[in-house]
């Protein structure tokens, strides 16, 4: 007799769990204004840059840490965290045959080929190891079509112009305790910028790679699509198993002019902490994007499966007339993993159209929350939105709620929300095993019938790995 | 077809299960050969319906003595997926929805881990679809549930349909049927013995759990076994369910009462 039962299933290893050995630059922990002068200074930036993390800073220490989530944490001491870690080696090298073979070896392991001849095709990766990117990939290629794609800290000396113009236009500083924070100490993250016209000839990816311990991680990512353009971005995070929780506190902002679009895809592997609930990455995200021209098009798709906590709201700002705002997102919770996760749609302009779908999978003892806002304002005539927010329960003691919020000044809108929740049943389960089907892939089966409106959205070459994370995270202990 | 050197495909001996803390099965004793059509009847909790969920291996059922041998094998050892792949099938009464699940890729998946059970390739998107198109006859479906969840909004009839489908596809060496209440259903009855006429031959056979003459009207067992309290009180042929039809089910209790035995209970 099978004895399985989901409970064993969900139990499973975490597999990108290991600690790369490599010398370090830290700086001590800590939080204070000499701290953000050093990381300033350690990266050269000019005066406009240490100017605004100065001024986060201040606003940061007149801010509270925000309890309105779902969440319960013991109160975070920001005071023993390392703000800057970085492997050892001098200046971003100009070949990938002068990076650490440690470094490339660890991405290489995380499924992330960055040599030449490995490197994946048709995709140009950003790598960022701890607090610093490492290295990118197809560079000179992207650059043959104007294609902007590095690393911020080389943008912010490659183009101060066009980083002073747009940062912090779309999550100002003071927009929330963790975009302050992070504003303020922000050490690495992606740029892109896509000139006019142009549709970007490849995926862009960045890979977040968390790998000291006692460090956060505080990456800023800005994506500015001109009239016109278009781009498909992916990020990726995994972490080495700690005992602590560690901290990762991102922005990542997106400009959208007239007629561009771009679609921006997360899939957030970060270590979860063990079954019992010890360690695992706090994973406070603000991410935005603003639809500032007309007919332009942002689209959010995220797959979120790791994290002690994630408190993360990509949101759409959508001022241009008749601009389009999607967020379609996945999020799995197992153990004592807890996710307050949604969206905001602000609808501004008229005939603004915004499209919500969450799918929350909640097992073992955790719990998972969808939290979204839906927001028309008095000038968005014909503005319309649909929300669809399922909730799958495996197993009897996980949690998971729905809080959806709409504000509507606006009679003519059209605001539309449907909400589920099911359980995989036992006589589900026992039904399509007693078709020959394993217990395993019965459950990964359904998760992923349950996920496909999401996996849908995401870019051909990803989707297939988002069903194979999703089907080892319920792997478990079966046969 | 009764033939005394078929080989046995099912014996099972003195069985007793219990769900929760309730017992149901009370020694239940079964032996089914090659070629064997067989009916338990029986009334409602009488244990006939649970009979098939423990030859199924339903977790919510326990075993507490007995034994089930299938092909030689100990049935009880073995996980559900197990039994199904070594060719035991039971076709639901009320077959669950599962929404998401292409019911395509569904009977796909289930009919290749069959087949490899059996040390067969195999079968890809495009040969599956060759094969359960020639399946769909059995049963005369519409190729367009294909399409959509397994048995999302299907209605009762295209559930009936989407079992024997299955059964079709999966080739049983003993197919369970549990039809306990579906006796006024008439289409769903006619499409499971068009299904069980079509598909039992020399090799197989069939157990059907049925509450009325009906089903037995359209399909001829050779052997008819009484259900009552736990047991099989009686086993007959075909005309043991005739009897049954005229007489009803008193005098089960009055054999019962004879054997100092309470009357079945109803769960």
């Amino acid at each position: 007799m099978s004895t399985a039962t989901v409970g064993d299933l969900v139990s499973q290893p975490y597999k990108h769990g290991f600690v790369t050995d490599i010398e370090t630059e830290k700086i001590a922990k800590g939080l204070s204004e000499d701290v953000v002068r050093l990381i300033s200074s350690k990266k050269n930036e000019p005066e406009f840059l240490l100017a605004f993390r100065l001024r986060a800073y201040r606003q940061w220490l007149q801010m509270q840490s925000p309890d309105w989530a779902a969440l319960g944490h013991p109160a975070i001491d920001y005071q023993n965290i390392i703000y800057y870690a970085a492997p050892k080696q001098q200046e971003k090298k100009a070949s990938l045959d002068e990076v650490d073979p440690k470094l490339l070896e660890t991405f290489e392991k995380l499924g992330i080929p960055l040599s030449e001849q490995k490197r994946l095709s048709n995709v140009a990766v950003d790598a960022v190891f701890d607090s610093v990117s490492i290295a990118t990939t197809y560079r000179e290629k992207l650059a043959e079509h104007g294609v902007v794609f590095c690393s911020i800290s080389e943008a912010v000396k490659e183009y101060p112009g066009l980083v002073e113009k747009y940062l912090g236009t779309v999550v100002p500083s003071n927009d929330n305790y963790f975009a302050a924070l992070n504003s303020a100490v922000f050490s690495d993250g992606s740029f892109v910028f896509i000139p006019k016209g142009v549709a970007c000839p490849m995926e862009l990816s960045t890979y977040f790679r968390i790998n000291s311990a006692d460090t956060g991680q505080f990456e800023r990512t800005l994506i500015i699509a001109e009239e016109g353009a278009s781009v498909s971005y992916l990020e990726g995070c995994t972490a080495p198993m700690f005992d602590t929780n560690q901290l990762h506190a991102a922005v990542v902002e997106l400009v959208v002019l007239e007629d561009a679009s771009i679609k921006y895809s997360t899939v957030q592997n970060w270590y979860a902490g063990d079954e019992s609930g010890v360690g695992g990455i706090y994973n406070f995200v603000t991410k935005r994007g603003q639809c500032r021209g007309d007919r332009s098009r942002i689209s959010w798709t995220q797959v979120e499966t790791g994290s002690a906590i994630t408190w993360k709201y990509p949101s759409c700002v959508l001022q241009g007339a008749d601009s389009v705002g999607e967020f379609y997102s996945v999020a799995l919770t197992n153990n004592y993993q807890q996710a307050d996760t949604g969206t905001k749609m602000i609808h501004v302009g008229p005939r603004t159209r915004s499209t919500i779908v969450s799918k929350g999978i909640s097992a073992g003892h955790s719990s998972n929350s969808y939290r979204g806002l839906v927001q028309i304002g008095p000038k968005a005539v014909g503005a319309k939105n649909y929300s669809q927010c399922d909730s799958m329960l495996i197993g009897d003691q996980a949690a998971a709620n729905t809080y959806p919020y709409i504000r509507s000044q606006q009679p003519d809108a059209a605001v539309e929300h449907e909400a589920s929740t099911c359980r995989i049943s036992a006589d589900q389960l026992f039904y399509l095993q007693s078709r020959g089907i394993g217990f395993e892939e019965a459950v990964s089966m359904m998760v992923s019938g349950f996920c496909r409106d999401v996996f849908n959205q995401l870019p051909m070459e990803f989707a297939a790995e988002a069903d194979k994370l999703l089907a080892l995270k319920l792997e478990g202990s079966v046969g | 077809m009764i033939r005394p050197d078929a080989p046995v495909l099912l014996e099972i001996s003195d069985l007793h299960a219990r769900v929760e803390e309730q017992p149901i099965l009370k020694g239940v004793n079964l032996t089914i050969r090659a070629g064997e059509i067989h009916a338990v009847m029986g009334r409602n909790g009488s244990g006939k319906s649970t009979l098939s969920k423990v030859l199924a291996g339903h977790p919510a059922y326990t075993v507490t003595a007995g034994s089930v041998f299938y092909m030689g094998a100990d049935l009880l050892e073995l996980a559900p997926e197990q039994r199904s792949r070594l060719g035991l099938f039971l076709g639901f009464q009320y077959p669950v929805e599962i929404p998401g699940v292409s019911n395509l890729e569904f009977l796909r998946v289930a009919t290749n881990s069959r087949r490899g059970q059996r040390g067969e390739e195999e079968l890809d998107t495009f040969a599956f679809e060759d094969l359960v198109r020639e399946r769909l006859k059995v049963v005369q479906m519409d190729p367009a549930f294909l399409d959509r969840s397994v048995n999302e909004g299907f209605s009762g009839g295209e559930k009936k349909r989407n079992e024997i489908l299955q059964m079709a596809l999966l080739e049983p060496l003993v197919a369970i049927l549990d039809e306990t209440d579906s006796g006024f259903d008439i289409d769903a009855l006619r499409i499971v013995a068009d299904g069980v006429n079509q598909l039992a031959g020399r090799d197989n056979a069939t157990l059907l759990i049925t509450h009325y003459q009906r089903l037995l009207d359209l399909i001829t067992p050779d052997y008819v076994h009484v259900m009552a309290a736990g047991r099989i009180l009686r086993t007959g042929g075909k005309e043991l369910a005739l009897e049954l039809e005229r007489t009803g089910y008193e005098w089960v209790d009055q054999e019962l009462a004879s054997l100092g035995r309470e009357p079945a209970e109803v769960v």
